[in-house]
C-alpha cells in the first residue's frame, strides 16, 4: 500500500483546513471499503488521509418535517436499522442494504457510495429517485447541488480540490408518496448491479400519479434521471400502457455497455423491466399511506 | 512515521505503533500476535478476518489500524469467556462446520454478531446476514445447521 499520512479531524473547517493545505494528494476517508483496496494498488506516492467519521455532524441522520438530512458518512448498517427512515424512504433504504456484505455495510456509507461514483452504485439512483441534494463544503463556503449533477463521470464527482460532501439532504416527500429501489444481479447477495431503477411516486386521493420521478443506474458512465419515464407515470394510475412507455423510456435513456456481467442488449431490456417493478412497488407502497 | 494508538480489545486496554497504511488486521496479525483473525482475501470480500468494531461486524482488513484509536474491538480470542468454548463454538465442531478451518473464526465472530442482534433468525436471514462470510470447504451446511443449532441452543440459555 502506498505511504499514508492521516488524520482524522472533529470539525467540519478542521477537515476543509486539512484538505485546503494539503501537500500531499488527499483523499477524504469515510468507510473506506473502496478508498483501502484502491490505495492497495497504488504504490509511488504518499497520500493524505482525511478520515471524517469523527466529526459527528458527518455520521448522524435526522429526520424532521423539513426533511432528512443524511451525514454522508454514516455506516449502512445504522442507516438501514433507523425505522423511522426505512417508513419514509423505504427505497432508498433499501438500495443501502444492498452494499457489498453485512461486514462491507458495518462501514460502507451512503457519502462514501456517492462520492465514489460507480455507475453500479446502489444508492445514487435511490437519491435522485427521492430529489436529494449536495451541501458541499469548502474555504469559500458552501454550495448545494443536486445528485444527478454531483457525480459527473466514471468515478468523478464535481468536488473541487478542498472541498468536501457535508451533508445529504432529502425534501420531506409530499402525502402518498413513496419510493423503491430494484436493482438486477446474477447472484442472489453479493454482488454488483447489472442494471438499477429507482422510482418515486405521488399518488392522489384517487390513485392517480400525479408526480414521478425515476433514475436508473449501471446502464450509462452515470446514473440517470429520466424525465421522460415520470411524464409517461404521471396521470396514470400505473397501467399496464404507462408502465410500457416509462420501460420504453429508461431503454431508450439506457446507454449500457457490454461486460462478463451482461450485454448492453440484456442491460437495456432489465433497465426497463426494474422500473416497471420499482413503480408498481412505490405505488403500492404510496396508496398504503404513512 | 509510526502512529501511537490506544485500543480496547477484548475488554482490555491495548497500545500499539503501526504505520498509518498498516490495515487493523494486519496490526492484530503482526504487530499484537493475535492470529486468530485470518487473512482470506485482503480486499473486503471473504468475511474471514471478521471483527466486530465499535458494535459493527466488519472485515479488519478494511479499517486501518490508527482508526482503532478509542475505539472498542471483539476479536475471536474474545469469544470464549473463560477456558470453556462459547456455544457457538461448540456447535461449529459438533456439526463439523469447518474443514481447513481458514473461513471459520470470522463465522463465529459472525454469527455471534447475527444471534446478538436476532436470537432468533430464519435459516434465510441467517444466510444472508453470513453472506459475506466465504467458505470454499463445506458447501455451508453445516455451517448453517451450526449457525442454526446455536441459535435455539443459545435462546434455551437465555
Amino acid at each position: 500500500m502506498v505511504a499514508l499520512t492521516y488524520h482524522a479531524p472533529t470539525t467540519l473547517d478542521e477537515a476543509v483546513s486539512l484538505l485546503s493545505n494539503a501537500t500531499l494528494p488527499a483523499k477524504v476517508m469515510s468507510g473506506g471499503t473502496d478508498l483501502i483496496i484502491q490505495m492497495q494498488r497504488m504504490i509511488d506516492s504518499e497520500r493524505l488521509i482525511v478520515d471524517v467519521k469523527k466529526i459527528p455532524e458527518l455520521t448522524t441522520a435526522s429526520l424532521s418535517a423539513e426533511g432528512l438530512t443524511l451525514g454522508p458518512a454514516l455506516c449502512c448498517s445504522k442507516f438501514t436499522r433507523r425505522d423511522d427512515i426505512k417508513q419514509r424512504f423505504p427505497g432508498l433504504v433499501e438500495a443501502a442494504y444492498l452494499i457489498g456484505s453485512t461486514q462491507v455495510q458495518g462501514r460502507a456509507s451512503i457519502g462514501g457510495n456517492l462520492c465514489n461514483a460507480s455507475p453500479a452504485a446502489d444508492t445514487i439512483p435511490a437519491l435522485i429517485a427521492n430529489n436529494a441534494i449536495c451541501r458541499i463544503h469548502g474555504a469559500g463556503g458552501e454550495r448545494r447541488i443536486a445528485v444527478e449533477k454531483f457525480v459527473t463521470g466514471v468515478g468523478q464527482n464535481c468536488l473541487e480540490e478542498g472541498e468536501l460532501l457535508a451533508s445529504i439532504e432529502i425534501p420531506a416527500p409530499a402525502v402518498r408518496t413513496k419510493d423503491a429501489y430494484l436493482r438486477f444481479i446474477p447472484r442472489t447477495e453479493m454482488d454488483i448491479a447489472v442494471a438499477g431503477a429507482a422510482v418515486s411516486v405521488t399518488l392522489d386521493e384517487q390513485g392517480t400519479c400525479i408526480a414521478a420521478r425515476v433514475a436508473i443506474g449501471a446502464v450509462a458512465p452515470t446514473a440517470l434521471l429520466v424525465p421522460a419515464a415520470a411524464e409517461a407515470l404521471v396521470g396514470s394510475r400505473l397501467e399496464d400502457g404507462a408502465l410500457a412507455k416509462a420501460s420504453a423510456a429508461v431503454s431508450e435513456a439506457a446507454s449500457p455497455i457490454t461486460d462478463r456481467r451482461g450485454t448492453a442488449d440484456f442491460r437495456r431490456h432489465v433497465v426497463g423491466v426494474l422500473t416497471k417493478r420499482a413503480a408498481k412497488i412505490a405505488a403500492e407502497r404510496a396508496g398504503e399511506g404513512e | 512515521m509510526k502512529a501511537h494508538v490506544t485500543t480496547r480489545i477484548n475488554q482490555e486496554s491495548v497500545e500499539f505503533l503501526c504505520e498509518p497504511s498498516e490495515t487493523l488486521l494486519r496490526v492484530l496479525r503482526d504487530n499484537l500476535g493475535m492470529t486468530g483473525t485470518k487473512e482470506g482475501c485482503g480486499s473486503g470480500d471473504c468475511g474471514a478476518c471478521s471483527v466486530v468494531l465499535d458494535g459493527e461486524l466488519v472485515c479488519s482488513c478494511l479499517v486501518l489500524g490508527v482508526e482503532a484509536q478509542g475505539a472498542s474491538i471483539e476479536t475471536v480470542e474474545g469469544v470464549a469467556a473463560s477456558d470453556e468454548l462459547h456455544v457457538i463454538q461448540q456447535k461449529f465442531l459438533e456439526h463439523a462446520a469447518l474443514q481447513c478451518g481458514v473461513c471459520t473464526p470470522g463465522l463465529i465472530v459472525a454469527t455471534k454478531a447475527l444471534l446478538a442482534e436476532n436470537p432468533s433468525p430464519t435459516e434465510a436471514e441467517a444466510r444472508y446476514y453470513l453472506a459475506g462470510n466465504l467458505c470454499r470447504c463445506t458447501g455451508y451446511d453445516k455451517i448453517i445447521k451450526a449457525v442454526m443449532d446455536s441459535a435455539a441452543t443459545m435462546r434455551e440459555g437465555a
